[in-house]
């Protein structure tokens, strides 16, 4: 098809909105990024704006030198891959089920668990619950309260749904079980959406902190993103630079921004490789039954 | 043995005793299956709703919820005590303001959003930009809100931040963006557009492929330009899926997230960053005010299970599938 010249135009003007669409999303990172790898003076003094000045590694070096930092990050990394294997599992023994039509009490069952979408108890009543059962203050409570998302749980139902019933009841003439349809002709055939999942699951346990805030007193058990919170929120500079034994207060700045930059990185280098499949997924989710 | 094979009806004429132990024979392990996932759904879903009573009693750290007893005031019987207190709380008030007020805000200025960037992506001429803008775009959706917020006071503090340093070198004077009341709103709902923009075009974008080709070859023929195909043909294919969209945002109106007010609010801005969230858990699990919070979380839970309701009642009702 030929292209009129002001159709033309628009094709560049638009190409100019994407562009600036990308500078507003990258700059914040790239400033971060940048002071991150500055010299503290320099930073001090306001001379860093997009490219760093007096470049070094010593603030990432300071973060991986210092335990308290090391053992956070490793606890932060750990615990997504403990919930992500957990909760994928829940969450196919969850939705593999309820795919099978002739199973009696599936409707029950599904409302059963639809119902926990629409209706919670709520932050207190969830907490004296935690409280009786003696998860309070317990890691425990940062992995299983959360294993089981119901809305996870229906796109992965809707993909199953999505894989021809044909299949099935060949496996099961040749006298294949539910769980040997599960696992030799289901979970196969599942890549797209288990990669899917396993990133929302893993992601959102990576960034999350609200659980730790309200229901773990030892600092321990924090995860990143709360010790991050308290750098960037409750302390200034100075205060910073003098309780954590900082040389100066651009030191203590240049140590946030690379702490910052450890929360982030892991997952800018995990999530454009799995594109392609939660685009499909996110799709999945917003198809009804 | 053709006889029994799992996918077989289970013949009627038999009795019910043996039809029975048939069907628990072929399905026994998909019950075993769902135990786990039911449990959880028991005990980290309902068994807290127990806790709900919490509301209309006076707590009691030594008692269990239902020895606990039914609240009083001045002695006589009085059980919706923690709900009048509520109401008559300065910080509620403001607080279920604050969570209408950023709610429709959002609604208002991010509903729009990805709505028109999708159509923007979708006209992108240059495929292989197109893309690299929705990896990119689709970035902010990953990155924590205290690394939202720790990214925004960067770039908004009042002298070194990069925006208020490029605004200086134009001859205007710093705008204070997270520390003033009226300014933090603005950052708030911008940097909820910000956050989620990207990622919410997959949804229309997926909407927009599943528009009949033909439809524009028709247009062009008949010698539509782009803007006329926009609004003849890609919005109006769009309309299902804004419409039900729109409809579970409305529903949601008095939901509240913690996350993004708690890492984003500070001192100066309390007035207007504390929601009903962040005001059960100061009051609730700092303050130890157990059964105003519950009273204040259930009224939220309920208004919205009917908002939701409505919603998705009216999503249904307009001719358009419900989400759920």
């Amino acid at each position: 098809m030929i292209k009129s010249r002001s159709s033309k135009i628009w094709d560049w003007v638009i190409a100019f909105f994407c562009f600036l669409l990308i500078l507003v999303c990258i700059l914040p990172i790239l400033t971060v990024l940048a002071r991150s790898l500055s010299s503290a003076d320099a930073l001090l003094k306001n001379e860093v704006g997009l490219i760093p000045i007096g470049f070094n590694f010593d603030a990432y070096a300071k973060v991986l030198g210092d335990t308290k930092y090391t053992w956070s990050l490793a606890w932060t990394a750990l615990l997504p891959v403990i919930c992500t294997i957990l909760s994928m599992v829940m969450t196919t023994i969850c939705a593999y089920p309820l795919t099978y039509p002739q199973l009696k009490g599936r409707t029950f069952v599904n409302t059963f668990i639809i119902i926990t979408m629409y209706f919670s108890a709520g932050t207190i009543p969830t907490y004296l619950l935690m409280q009786s059962i003696g998860f309070l203050n317990n890691p425990l409570v940062l992995i299983v309260p959360g294993c089981l998302s119901v809305f996870n749980m229906i796109i992965m139902r809707s993909f199953f749904y999505g894989i021809p019933a044909s299949l099935r009841e060949s496996a099961e003439l040749d006298g294949a079980g539910p769980i040997r349809v599960l696992v030799s002709i289901y979970l196969p055939l599942s890549t797209p959406v288990m990669a899917t999942l396993a990133l929302f699951y893993a992601v959102g346990r990576w960034n999350g902190f609200s659980d730790a805030l309200m229901f773990m007193k030892d600092r321990t058990f924090y995860p990143i993103q709360l010790l991050l919170y308290n750098l960037l929120n409750n302390m200034t500079t100075v205060e910073v630079a003098t309780q954590e034994g900082f040389s100066s207060p651009g030191a203590a700045e240049t140590t946030k921004m690379a702490t910052v930059m450890f929360a982030t990185i892991p997952i800018l280098l995990i999530y454009p490789w799995l594109q392609r499949y939660f685009i499909a997924g996110v799709t999945l989710g917003a198809v009804k039954e | 043995m053709a006889a029994t094979y799992a996918g077989a009806q289970i013949s009627p004429k038999k009795p019910l005793g043996k039809r029975l132990k048939l069907y628990l024979g072929r399905y026994w392990t998909l019950y075993l299956l769902l135990l786990a996932p039911v449990a959880f759904f028991l005990v980290f879903r309902y068994l807290p709703m127990v806790n709900i009573l919490v509301a209309f009693k006076d707590y009691n750290i030594t008692k269990p919820v239902w020895d606990m007893p039914w609240a009083q005031t001045a002695g006589e019987l009085d059980i919706w005590k923690y709900f009048a207190k509520a109401f008559s709380n300065r910080d509620f008030l403001y607080a279920l303001r604050n969570t209408i007020m950023l709610n429709l805000l959002d609604l208002v200025c991010g509903f729009p959003a990805p709505i028109i960037l999708a159509i923007l992506l979708n006209e992108l001429a240059f495929k292989k930009f197109k893309r690299i803008t929705q990896t990119i775009a689709y970035m902010p959706h990953f990155l924590s809100w205290i690394i939202i917020s720790g990214l925004a006071l960067q770039l908004f503090a009042p002298s070194t931040g990069l925006v208020n340093m490029m605004l200086n070198s134009l001859g205007f004077d710093s705008v204070p963006f997270m520390n003033d009341s009226a300014h933090w709103v603005g950052t708030y709902i911008f940097l909820g557009i910000w956050q989620s923009v990207g990622w919410n075009t997959i949804i229309y974008l997926a909407a927009i492929t599943n528009i009949n080709p033909e439809l524009y070859e028709a247009a062009s023929v008949d010698g539509a330009n782009r803007l006329r195909k926009v609004w003849h043909i890609t919005l109006p294919g769009l309309k299902p899926t804004i419409i039900v969209l729109l409809i579970m945002n409305l529903g949601r109106i008095l939901g509240s997230d913690f996350d993004r007010p708690y890492a984003l609010s500070n001192n100066l801005v309390k007035d207007v960053s504390n929601v009903i969230a962040t005001f059960v858990y100061t009051n609730g699990i700092k303050g130890l005010a157990f059964s105003m919070s519950t009273a204040v979380g259930l009224f939220q839970s309920v208004i919205c299970v009917i908002f939701l309701l409505s919603a998705n009642a009216i999503a249904e009702k307009s001719g358009e599938r419900g989400i759920w």
